[in-house]
Order: C-alpha cells, then sequence, then structure tokens
C-alpha cells in the first residue's frame, strides 16, 4: 500500500519534534494494514497533535480543544466501517478528561494517540495535566502543585480495554500503533516525546530521560485484561434492533356529549407522588371522548417524591389558547403542599365552581360549592386519592360523565392497573354539599 | 375528527423523525428532557442512534461528527446547556455542519428554575457563538407547531448547512394539549445536496450562483475535511484575507439575503387598529386571547405573531406596522426582542410588556397593557 502522507502539505513541526516521528510511524502503521484513506478519518483538536488530519490523504475532522472523541465517537457510531483514529495531545487530556473517562467507558472501536509531551507548546509552554511538577515551564510555579496525570492508570480504571504506554522513540512504534488501531474497541496509546520548540528549551529531556521516567511507572503494553468486552457499536446495534417500534400516536375519536362546550377549567391541588399529574392526563383524554379541545400544564418542584403537584386541566370546545387556570370551575384539593401554592385562588372562587375538598386538607374560605370526601374513610390510598376525585366529579355531573372517564381509562391504563383504577372511580362516594 | 393529547416535546421528537432524523444526542436537563426519553424510544428501532451523552458538550459533539457521517441529527437541552453548546454552536456555523438544535426554555438566569418557563434565551441564541455570525431560530406556539416547525429545520439546516434552533418554552414543551394527528405530517422534507455528477468538489467550495457548499459525507468515497478552523474551499486552514473575506462574506450572506424566504409569521390585522402586538411563543396564545376579547369589546388590536426569530422578519414586521399608531411588543422576559422591533421601526412608538417571573403572561395583563399601558 502506498503512503497517505499528503505530499502538498508535509509536516510543519519544529526541527527535532516527536510528533512529525509520530506522523510518518502512523503513515507506516495505516501502509501496514493496507487501508486506504477514504476508509480512515483522522479526528484532531486544538494544539500542534490538531496539525496532524491535514498531513494525511484521509476524511479528517479537526474540532475543539478537548473535544476530538466527541466527534470521532459521533462519525463511528454513523460509520462502523470506518477506521477512526483520534489525535490529542497532553493538554486535550486535561480539558476533555470527561470524553476521556467515557471513551473508556464506552469502548467504541477506536483509536486515540495522546501525543503527549508535556505542555502547551503552541500557546507558550504552559503546564498541562502531564506535567511534572520539578519542570520549568511557561505556568511559573503553577505546576509544581498539582500532580501530573497518569493517562494511562485512569484509562485503565476508566474501563479501556486497550491501553499502551511507551516513548515516540521506540523502535516498533509503528507496530504498537498498528495493534492499537487493529484492536476491535477503544484504544488509548500515551506516546510520550520531546518538544523542542519549548519544553526541552528550559528541561533537560533526551530519549533516555523518557525511557527512564517510563521506566519508574506501571507498563501498559496493550490488553488489560479486565476490562475486556463487548465493542459498544455491535452491542449497541444488537440492543436497538431488539426495541419495539412505537406506534403512531393514539387517536380518540369523540363518543360522548360533553357535560358543557363552555371553557372548563379545573384544577388539582396535590402532592408529589398522588399521581396528580396522571389523574390530569386522563381527565385530559376523557375530554376529547367528548370531541373536546383539552390542554393540561403542570406545576411541581424539582423534588420527586416531596413538594406540590399541580395539575391544571382546561376543557372546550373551542380552540385554547391561554393556558392556565384563571377562572376554575374545579378545584380538587388533594393535598396541603398543592393547596398552599394557590391559596391566593380560593378568596376569587364563586357559587359557580365546585370544590372537591380530601378530608383532611384544609382550605381557605370560599364561597364556592364545597363537597368535602373522606377518601381515606372510604378505603382508597392516598396514590388514588386523584383519580378518586375524577370518579366524583363524575357522579355529580361536573365536568366529565362517567362514560367518558371509564373510556379514558380504558385508554390509558392496562392489566391489573386498569382493573382497579375502573373499581376506583365506580366505588367513590361524592358527599353531599357542605 | 380524532385528537390525541401530546405534549410539545413529543410532537418535536415526532417531527424530527418524519424529517428523516436518525441520530440524536442529548444530556438529561428539565424540561428538554422528555424529547431524549422520545428518540430514545422512537430511533433504535428504525435503525437509528440514540445517545446520552457524558455532558451536553459532548451530545452535540456526537451530533457534529454524526451530521459529517451524512445523517440527519438533532439535540436539545435548556439554558444552562444551550450555554456549554455555545463553542461547537460556532463550530457548526463555521463549519456548516447541518444540526437541529432544540432549546426548551426555562426560566433563568443560570439554573435559574428547572420546571418554570421563559423565553430568555432569544438574544443568546443569536449571538452565543463567536463570530457573530447569523443563525436560523424557529420559535413554536404550540404543540402543531412543535412538529411543523421541527421538521421544517431540518428543511432548512440541510438547504443552508447550518444549525437550525428551535426556540420552544416550558409551557409548550410539558404541557399537553389535544392535537389533530392528521396535521402532523411531514410534507416537504429536503436532504442537503451532493455535487452535481462530474462536478469538481471541494468541501467548502461553491460554484457561480450558489451560496451554499454542495455536501459529501466523511467516510464516503471522495475525501472530505471538514475544520473548526478558518479554512478556503479545499478546507485547509488560511490565512488568506480575500480567501477569508470570501468565506465568511458568503457565510453571512446566505443567511441574510435568505431573510425573506425564512420568514414565517402569523398576521391578524383588524380594521382600524391603532395598536400592533407583536410577539412570539406560547406568549402569542395569551395575546390571541386577549385580542379575541377586545375585539369582543369594541376595541381592535392587530396582531402579528413570529415563527421566525432569526433572522429577524423585517419586511412582515414592517409591512405589518404600517398603520399601527404604536407597536406593543410582549414577551417571556425583561426585553429582548423588543431591541429588534425598534431597530426595524426607527420612529414608532414601541413599548414593551414582559415578564419574567415563571408564570405565563396573562391575557388580563395584555389587555391591561393595551388599554392602559
Amino acid at each position: 500500500m502506498d503512503s497517505l502522507l499528503n505530499a502538498a502539505r508535509p509536516p510543519v513541526f519544529c526541527p527535532g519534534c516527536s510528533h512529525e516521528r509520530i506522523t510518518h510511524t502512523l503513515d507506516k502503521a495505516f501502509q501496514a494494514m493496507d487501508l486506504d484513506g477514504q476508509r480512515i478519518a483522522m479526528v484532531s483538536d486544538i494544539g500542534c497533535s490538531g496539525l496532524f488530519d491535514t498531513f494525511f490523504n484521509t476524511h479528517a475532522l479537526h474540532g475543539l480543544h478537548g473535544r476530538a472523541l466527541t466527534y470521532a465517537a459521533g462519525l463511528k457510531l454513523a460509520r462502523p466501517e470506518l477506521t477512526v483514529v483520534v489525535t490529542m495531545g497532553d493538554g486535550g487530556q486535561g480539558i476533555g478528561g470527561a470524553h476521556l473517562l467515557a471513551a473508556c467507558r464506552r469502548n467504541l472501536d477506536m483509536t486515540l494517540l495522546v501525543l503527549n509531551n508535556f505542555n502547551f507548546g503552541m500557546t507558550g509552554g504552559q503546564y498541562s495535566a502531564t506535567t511534572p511538577p520539578d519542570a520549568e515551564v511557561g505556568s511559573g510555579f503553577l505546576n509544581r502543585l498539582e500532580r501530573p496525570l497518569d493517562v494511562c492508570s485512569v484509562a485503565k480504571a476508566a474501563g479501556a480495554p486497550y491501553v499502551v504506554r511507551c516513548s515516540a522513540y521506540r523502535s516498533d512504534i509503528a507496530d504498537v500503533i498498528r495493534r492499537a488501531v487493529e484492536f476491535k474497541g477503544f484504544s488509548v496509546v500515551d506516546i510520550w516525546g520531546i518538544c523542542p520548540g519549548r519544553f526541552s528549551k528550559r528541561n533537560r529531556l533526551t530519549t533516555k530521560g523518557i525511557e527512564e521516567m517510563l521506566s519508574r511507572l506501571p507498563p501498559f503494553d496493550g490488553e488489560v485484561a479486565e476490562n475486556q468486552r463487548r465493542e459498544f457499536g455491535a452491542h449497541y446495534r444488537e440492543l436497538a434492533a431488539a426495541q419495539k417500534p412505537v406506534p403512531p400516536p393514539a387517536a380518540v375519536i369523540a363518543q360522548f356529549d360533553p357535560v358543557s362546550i363552555e371553557r372548563q377549567e379545573v384544577i388539582l391541588l396535590g402532592s408529589a407522588g398522588q399521581r396528580v399529574i396522571t389523574a390530569g392526563e386522563i381527565l385530559c383524554l376523557a375530554g376529547l371522548y367528548a370531541g373536546l379541545n383539552t390542554t393540561q400544564k403542570n406545576d411541581y418542584d424539582i423534588t420527586v417524591l416531596r413538594g406540590p403537584s399541580i395539575s391544571e386541566m382546561t376543557l372546550s370546545l373551542q380552540a385554547i389558547d391561554y393556558t392556565g387556570i384563571s377562572r376554575p370551575s374545579i378545584v380538587v384539593a388533594l393535598g396541603p403542599e398543592g393547596v398552599a401554592r394557590r391559596r391566593k385562588m380560593f378568596a376569587g372562587l364563586d357559587e359557580t365552581c365546585t370544590v372537591i375538598q380530601a378530608a383532611g386538607v384544609d382550605i381557605p374560605a370560599c364561597r364556592a360549592q364545597i363537597h368535602r370526601v373522606d377518601f381515606k374513610d372510604q378505603g382508597f390510598k392516598g396514590t388514588d386519592w386523584a383519580l378518586a376525585s375524577l370518579g366524583a366529579l363524575a357522579k355529580l355531573g361536573r365536568v366529565v360523565r362517567p362514560e367518558m372517564l371509564e373510556a379514558a381509562i380504558t385508554s390509558r391504563l392496562r392489566g391489573d392497573i386498569l382493573a382497579g383504577a375502573l373499581d376506583i372511580v365506580r366505588r367513590v362516594e361524592p358527599s353531599e354539599r357542605i | 375528527m380524532a385528537l390525541s393529547l401530546m405534549e410539545g416535546n413529543e410532537a418535536i421528537a415526532r417531527g424530527a423523525v418524519a424529517a428523516g432524523c436518525r441520530f440524536f444526542a442529548g444530556y438529561p436537563i428539565t424540561p428538554a428532557t422528555t424529547i431524549l426519553n422520545h428518540m430514545l424510544a422512537m430511533l433504535p428501532p428504525l435503525g437509528g442512534v440514540c445517545i446520552q451523552g457524558e455532558d451536553e458538550i459532548a451530545s452535540i459533539g456526537f451530533c457534529l461528527g454524526a451530521s459529517m457521517a451524512g445523517m440527519k441529527v438533532m439535540t436539545a437541552t435548556s439554558g444552562p446547556g444551550i450555554s456549554l453548546y455555545s463553542e461547537q454552536i460556532s463550530f457548526a456555523i463555521g463549519g456548516e455542519i447541518p444540526i437541529v438544535i432544540v432549546d426548551i426554555q426555562r426560566l433563568g438566569p443560570s439554573t435559574g428554575s428547572a420546571t418554570r418557563g421563559a423565553d430568555g434565551d432569544v438574544q443568546f441564541l443569536q449571538w452565543g457563538n463567536s463570530g457573530g455570525m447569523p443563525v436560523i431560530v424557529l420559535a413554536p406556539a404550540d404543540v402543531e407547531d412543535c412538529f411543523r416547525l421541527t421538521v421544517q429545520a431540518f428543511n432548512l439546516a440541510e438547504q443552508y448547512r447550518c444549525p437550525v434552533f428551535i426556540a420552544s418554552n416550558k409551557e409548550i414543551a410539558m404541557t399537553r394539549a389535544s392535537v389533530d394527528p392528521e396535521r402532523l405530517k411531514a410534507e416537504i422534507v429536503i436532504d442537503r445536496a451532493a455535487p452535481g455528477p462530474g462536478q469538481e468538489f471541494l468541501p467548502f467550495q461553491t460554484h457561480a450562483g450558489e451560496m451554499v457548499p454542495a455536501f459529501l459525507p466523511i467516510g464516503g468515497g471522495r475525501l472530505v475535511r471538514q475544520t473548526s478552523s478558518t479554512h478556503g474551499p479545499d478546507g485547509y486552514i488560511t490565512t488568506d484575507p480575500a480567501e477569508i473575506t470570501r468565506q465568511l462574506v458568503r457565510m453571512q450572506a446566505k443567511i441574510t439575503t435568505a431573510a425573506d424566504r425564512l420568514a414565517m409569521v402569523e398576521h391578524c390585522p383588524a380594521e382600524s387598529a391603532d395598536t400592533l402586538l407583536v410577539t412570539y411563543g406560547v406568549t402569542s396564545r395569551s395575546a390571541l386571547a386577549a385580542v379575541c376579547e377586545l375585539k369582543a369589546s369594541g376595541t381592535p388590536v392587530s396582531l402579528l405573531v413570529l415563527k421566525t426569530l432569526w433572522p429577524v422578519p423585517e419586511a412582515a414586521i414592517r409591512q405589518a406596522a404600517i398603520n399601527a399608531r404604536r407597536v406593543l411588543v410582549v414577551e417571556m422576559n425583561q426585553g429582548q426582542y423588543v431591541r429588534e422591533v425598534e431597530r426595524v421601526l426607527p420612529g414608532k412608538a414601541v413599548q414593551f410588556c414582559g415578564q419574567m417571573d415563571g408564570r405565563l403572561i396573562t391575557p388580563e395583563t395584555i389587555r391591561e397593557a393595551i388599554l392602559h399601558g
């Protein structure tokens, strides 16, 4: 196979830069794999490592600092047949650390070459995530305060199944890279080299010195036994193929006459965990069964099983514009937290409004017609009060008819839950007005 | 007529799938999460890909990679996430990478209130890119718009090779509403254009009369380069000011010269009205209610609802305002789009009615502003 180096754009690295050596060895690795340029995507980001994509006659994507692994993942998921090789510097391991961890955990079949030369060469030799604390760099004393990142130990801990740490001057570096690229999974090759433009101007660093530094660290030379597992993309496609298609949206054809064609506003005031939102959805579906337009606007806090849960429904024969509740026809008070959130609303309620007040839930004084229902005494669990309140409204002939409600429940729920829900709305007894 | 009950976020997901989107990546964030949920249910059985990224930066990065591989892609987030997208948005603009970005706006600034709505990002979406290039932003008002404008967003992203934003709002996204499912159909689906047969191809080359470079995917039979650096037609970095100018002027002009074609508005003029309401998003529904009530009580008011926010539909705004004595801009923030209306209508009395406290602006508030503002 011919060289994939771009003759029109020879490397532009400083004389003596280890990146130039890696450029040529990567080309040798591609040749040894008999890959043509159309089958390879080089992905790079910022810094001297970000120049790599321009030297090869391959597909290329050059992006933002530290983000090369994100583009590479998108490319590989979209085109699993592509050989994806990412070059990043030691700077990228800092700014893109989250992506390194995630890539190791994910295990997509691609290769990360870390061109590790212990500093930000392009911007003036500032310290990076891998700068030794005793080095002289362009960040004053700051590198003396931080511990350098062991990229390979981190990659292993994060689940990378193939990790190599080596010198750029290793004689078989082309084979090292080839084996990493050929590995079916995420491979990380941390290649240590010399930056003559910045780092070695102020620090004595030789190829022998790199060998000595490497010898003091735990070796990484290929497959990490405990991290071997299925490649993400193939596994994804297998699991995805087993998923059931989503049907088109369920369409409800009107079957019943509405209780009223006027705009009706219903508000359920409850607490998180009372299934207020589900009850609201069922009321809206019931409206559809009477040919009404409906909206459901919910109000709750960021907490999950604590705090108020409020659902505001509008039912109208006309199109619904504003979805807020200004003059509720129905207020259902199910929990103190919901009532507290809308306390001010009660003063404005008049005789045309019906309030369902769960026994034990205090509400502010108001002029509305109040029906107090002792859900607990009637044997309903707290999680069923919201649904039971819809049954009470149906029996009172307010907003919803029993047949609308039962049709909605039947369309929304399945199996034992459906049977239980129908039992609840049939069994509930609204009290007389108090 | 049959009706379905659907929240805006489901309509966006269904619109995306209908438009040919087969790649989605996102990071959970209220109130955008249900788009991720719906895409995760819909895409895998269609052979598509839906991924939860390690963060927002990764999520949009996955999308940019997949788009360059030829897929139609979408991501969705809210204020804190759109802030993290910013650098990648600039890349999508400069690299001319088609992508649909959904911003389900919530009350800001910062993490603000996750479960409260606002329209506080409408200037950020336009100006949150380094370099200050024009973008396309569409603002749905209801569930049907969520579907329709998402299809439109994909068509525009493909045609213009650019990011297209959906500026939705928690109050549309997570509010369920009845909708006629027959109206949720993608009538026109447009795909990015490949070079003509025998036509010379460079990744950022335009031929005479063209504003948008033809697209070939990374991974296809011809080599493609993509770069976030300032580049010439060949996708290699350039420092030639003439070449830089040609590329950047073209990139700007492809959007600005299309402004009239991109302008989607709904204009409800009222005879002898002296006030024109200008609004967008969920607030337009309160405005419509206010206008109807005022009409019934003998006060005609004209209404202009903007579905395209950027580029600013300047001609449509000017036309609608011709006979208006005053223009009232109503929006769920502390005064953002009103700046554009003021700019477009010099010399006209432009007033502002806004609110940013997590509540919808009520029809009563708007009526008061019209009658006594």
